[in-house]
């Protein structure tokens, strides 16, 4: 049929296992714990650790692998939104924090500051929580994307000035005075709308909520891609310079994908902080940008599931490798980064291909850049 | 009552023998307990002068002078044993019976006073400079008769310059004995010709003084504007001079980087790293030269140069074949897979080396600073100024005058017309990623000298060096020198402004809002072959 049907019908697929596997875990977690099936805690945690991870990696998958730009800043988004939901959480606390404060939350307290600075007006309401999560990543990437598409400035110019993107926000966010918990970050949260955190039923419902969010994502973004629009941004990536002479807006279309991408980012880091229980400046670090699109190279670049399937395998690969050999996790990170790009341009489902009979009507999506190399 | 009185008395009854059995001198002060005892007795130990001044002033600094707990007898620790500190003679207390003379604050600025009275007079050159400079600094009325005597007595005429400020400064302090106008109006020339903060101090106290009339506080208050002015001059050199430094570190760090990147379109994200091993190379070398001939220690560093440039220069080498060349036309995947291997240099580096500093040690020849006018000059610090300059030249000589560099510089502007001519492309990356390497390595035996010396030591500069070289434009050195400097420059300017993480992040801004504007950067490359 088109060039991008094969693997997004894998989309669907995928958003049922992930809905499915999170739900045996959910129930697992809530058995009693002489049960020999009971799921721990530790796992659950675990697990909405990596689904949060999977909304950044689909959101890297969504411009890298379909606009053709290479992010390296992506976790700022992730972590702007973490941020948003982090405000929300730290209010929640009220007056059960270490100085009983029921207006400013501890860490103002102890740097004496008498009031909340205005940004932070509304931050005890969920609504407002959500709406910041929404929109102040969209609207630093449109501004961001609109400056830098605009101007053309693509390939390895725009990585580099996304990742001192994410490192002048990583900066902003260790100082104290910048108002969001300095080096510590937000953290020691209690509830949530009233939920506790702790308890094992709101942790079960938050990871069978995530799931649920990741499935919508996963749909969503392929009902972006897989149409008359999804087309027009591969033919972009591909040939931008033909895009435009056949009279297309290349650049508005990459700021609408950045957009989007960005805010799926921010919800994946809104979801990371409720279940890991901590946010701070060092989620802006470069380093966790580039984490991410290793684990799309892995599961394989412009397909959706695959970038799921990448931040969930690599995620467990570090959790297994750093409880048993420590000191080889970077050893091990360095070789999946260099045999991923050498050996398996296309990732893991690129291999699944590989192995399948390819009908003429399922013609792979190209990824290498016929122009020349400016990806 | 009555009992405490009984006790007083009978305290005083013994105490009182004692004193009046000692001959009484200005050492005597020095054993009691009281502090102000003990300064006024420092003071007049001073006045006096005499031999054994300068050493029992020395001891009591160095809580090396003791007490007998009976008696007034007075001894100097020494390395062998005891010392009478009237005399000098050898001497056997009972370690039991004496205690050491306590010092606090006052009485250390009494004994820093004192010393520098008896070195003005009787130290060599330099000590005597340095008393003079410590007497202007604390312009303390009560030495204003030792000052005159050494004016008297000195012909050297930096000395009498300097003391001349000392008194000028001490004439203006409250509490110096009364002076006519015309005495006061020439110190606060003095003064104002001597400049900088000190002169700034006593200037500033001197605009309110009461003591002075009011022509003479007209005249500091003018001196102490343009002292302002002056200062702020310096202050901006001062800072221009950091800056300069700190863009010279970028510019060694991103040298390397630029010729990679221009040549063949591949950002090395284990550039850092190979930086890291070159300090690390320079830290091995000084550990070799030590233990082969430990009396040429202060020059492993110029071993170090070369040694670092080899070994990096070799490891690019290595990367270039074993990696890079399988990975062309790909920039992005490069960049990623560059990035595996910067984690894998860092994680062998620890493994062998372990996680914590290695201690660089900084030679003597590049220990230290010296004053130029009112700036401060470091000598590490000019030391990489000038290396980065040597290093640049050396690039430009090989890009300009050898058969290697008009390769690349062929290769860079239009690959395919450059291998249609004849020219191993394949050798020509090879060689250009090693030259790259081995700057890297080079920057990295700079950096050794002014930054810790850590496997984490590449992620610190990384990002920096990309943004030098993306803002200054590809394949072009001087937009690499121009970015360097201007980022050095610019963020030192900002620091005292905005302070020193916000100056770096308004810095980061503005190259990025620079970059949307200008794609390309400052100098952007222009021929048939490149990208459009």
């Amino acid at each position: 049929m088109n060039a991008s049907s094969l693997s997004f019908r894998g989309a669907s697929v995928t958003a049922v296992i992930v809905v499915a596997l999170t739900a045996v875990l959910a129930i697992g977690s809530l058995l009693p714990a002489s049960s020999p099936i009971q799921i721990s805690p530790f796992v659950i945690t675990l697990a909405g650790k990596y689904l949060a991870y999977a909304m950044l990696a689909l959101a890297v998958d969504l411009v890298w692998g379909f606009a053709g730009i290479l992010t390296l800043g992506h976790a700022a988004f992730f972590a702007l939104g973490g941020y948003a939901m982090g405000m929300y959480l730290v209010r929640e606390i009220g007056a059960r924090g270490v100085y009983g404060n029921a207006d400013l939350p501890d860490f103002m307290v102890f740097l004496s500051w008498k009031s909340l600075p205005w940004y932070w007006w509304g931050s005890d309401h969920l609504p407002v929580a959500l709406i910041l999560m929404l929109v102040v990543p969209a609207a630093l990437a449109a501004l961001f994307g609109w400056l830098a598409f605009r101007s053309r400035v693509s390939g390895v110019y725009l990585s580099i000035i996304t990742q001192a993107l994410t490192y002048a926000l990583m900066l902003a966010f260790f100082q104290n005075g910048f108002g969001f918990g300095g080096n510590n970050g937000l953290t020691d949260f209690k509830d949530i709308l009233g939920f506790d955190l702790h308890s094992p039923y709101t942790r079960a419902g938050m990871l069978f909520l995530s799931a649920l969010i990741l499935a919508g994502a996963l749909l969503a973004s392929r009902y972006l891609v897989g149409g008359r629009f999804g087309r027009l941004l591969i033919a972009v990536r591909d040939a931008e310079s033909r895009t435009r002479f056949l009279g297309y807006r290349p650049e508005q279309v990459k700021l609408l994908v950045w957009v989007f991408s960005a805010m799926i980012a921010a919800i994946g880091g809104a979801l990371y902080v409720i279940q890991v229980g901590i946010i701070n400046p060092g989620e802006f670090a470069p380093a966790n940008s580039i984490e991410a699109v290793i684990w799309v190279a892995v599961g394989g670049r412009g397909t959706l599931s695959g970038a799921v399937l990448g931040a969930v395998l690599v995620n467990l690969g570090k959790t297994l490798f750093t409880a048993w050999l420590p000191e080889m996790w970077l050893y091990g990170l360095g070789a999946l980064f260099m045999a991923t790009t050498l050996f398996l341009p296309q990732g893991l489902m690129g291999l699944r291909q590989r192995f399948t009979p390819v009908r003429p009507s399922e013609v792979t999506p190209e990824v290498t850049d016929p122009e020349g190399g400016t990806a | 009552m009555k009992t405490f009185l009984a006790a007083a008395l009978l305290c005083l009854s013994f105490a009182l023998p004692v004193t009046a059995r000692a001959d009484e001198d200005a050492f005597s002060g020095l054993t009691t307990t009281q502090f102000n005892v003990i300064a006024t007795s420092v003071s007049q130990i001073a006045q006096e002068g005499g031999p054994r001044a300068l050493p029992v002033l020395r001891a009591l600094s160095d809580h090396k002078l003791f007490a007998a707990k009976e008696g007034d007898g007075l001894f100097i620790q020494t390395d062998s044993g005891w010392q009478d500190a009237r005399t000098g003679a050898a001497a056997t207390p009972d370690p039991e019976m004496v205690r050491p003379v306590r010092l606090n604050n006052h009485v250390r600025q009494a004994v820093a006073a004192a010393e520098a009275q008896l070195q003005l007079i009787a130290g060599t050159p330099a000590e005597r400079q340095a008393a003079a400079t410590l007497l202007y600094q604390r312009h303390d009325p009560a030495m204003l008769p030792a000052i005159d005597a050494a004016l008297g007595k000195t012909d050297d005429a930096s000395l009498k310059t300097m003391l001349q400020d000392a008194r000028a400064a001490t004439l203006l302090t409250p509490g110096a004995p009364p002076s006519d106008e015309q005495t006061q109006r020439q110190a606060v020339a003095t003064l104002y010709a001597a400049g900088g903060l000190d002169a700034r101090g006593v200037l500033t106290q001197a605009t309110t003084s009461e003591a002075l009339a009011p022509a003479t506080r007209k005249d500091a208050q003018d001196a102490v504007a343009s002292i302002d002015r002056s200062l702020r001059l310096w202050g901006f050199g001062q800072d221009a001079f950091y800056g300069l430094s700190l863009g010279s570190v970028l510019l060694l760090a991103a040298m390397g980087l630029a010729i990679t990147f221009g040549v063949m379109g591949v950002i090395n994200m284990a550039h850092g790293e190979l930086m890291m091993i070159g300090a690390y190379t320079t830290w091995l070398t000084q550990r070799a030269v030590m233990s082969v001939a430990p009396s040429l220690g202060s020059f492993s560093l110029i071993l170090a140069v070369p040694a670092a440039f080899l070994v990096c220069g070799a490891l690019g080498i290595l990367i270039e074949r074993g990696l890079i060349r399988f990975l062309y036309g790909r920039p992005l995947e490069t960049l990623l897979a560059t990035w595996g291997l910067s984690l894998i240099l860092q994680q062998v580096i620890r493994s062998l080396f372990g996680p914590t500093n290695v201690a660089v040690i900084t030679p003597s020849w590049l220990s230290g600073s010296f004053h130029l006018g009112g700036l401060e000059i470091t000598l590490n610090r000019l030391a990489i100024m000038i290396f980065a300059i040597a290093v640049m030249g050396g690039l430009m000589l090989v890009l300009r005058r050898t058969s290697l560099g008009l390769e690349m510089r062929a290769v860079t502007q239009n690959r395919r017309m450059a291998a249609l001519m004849g020219i191993h492309t394949a050798r020509v990356d090879a060689l250009t990623f090693g030259l790259g390497s081995g700057i890297a390595g080079l920057a990295g035996v700079a950096v050794s000298q002014i930054d810790n010396v850590s496997p984490n030591l590449g992620q610190n500069y990384i990002i920096d060096s990309f943004l030098v070289v993306v803002f200054g434009g590809v394949g072009n050195l001087w937009g690499t020198l121009a970015a360097a400097m201007t980022l050095g420059v610019g963020g030192k300017a900002l620091e005292p402004i905005v302070g020193a993480v916000s100056g770096k992040i308004l810095i980061l801004v503005l190259v990025i809002l620079y970059i949307q504007r200008h794609p390309r950067g400052m100098f952007p490359l222009r021929g048939r072959g490149v990208e459009s």
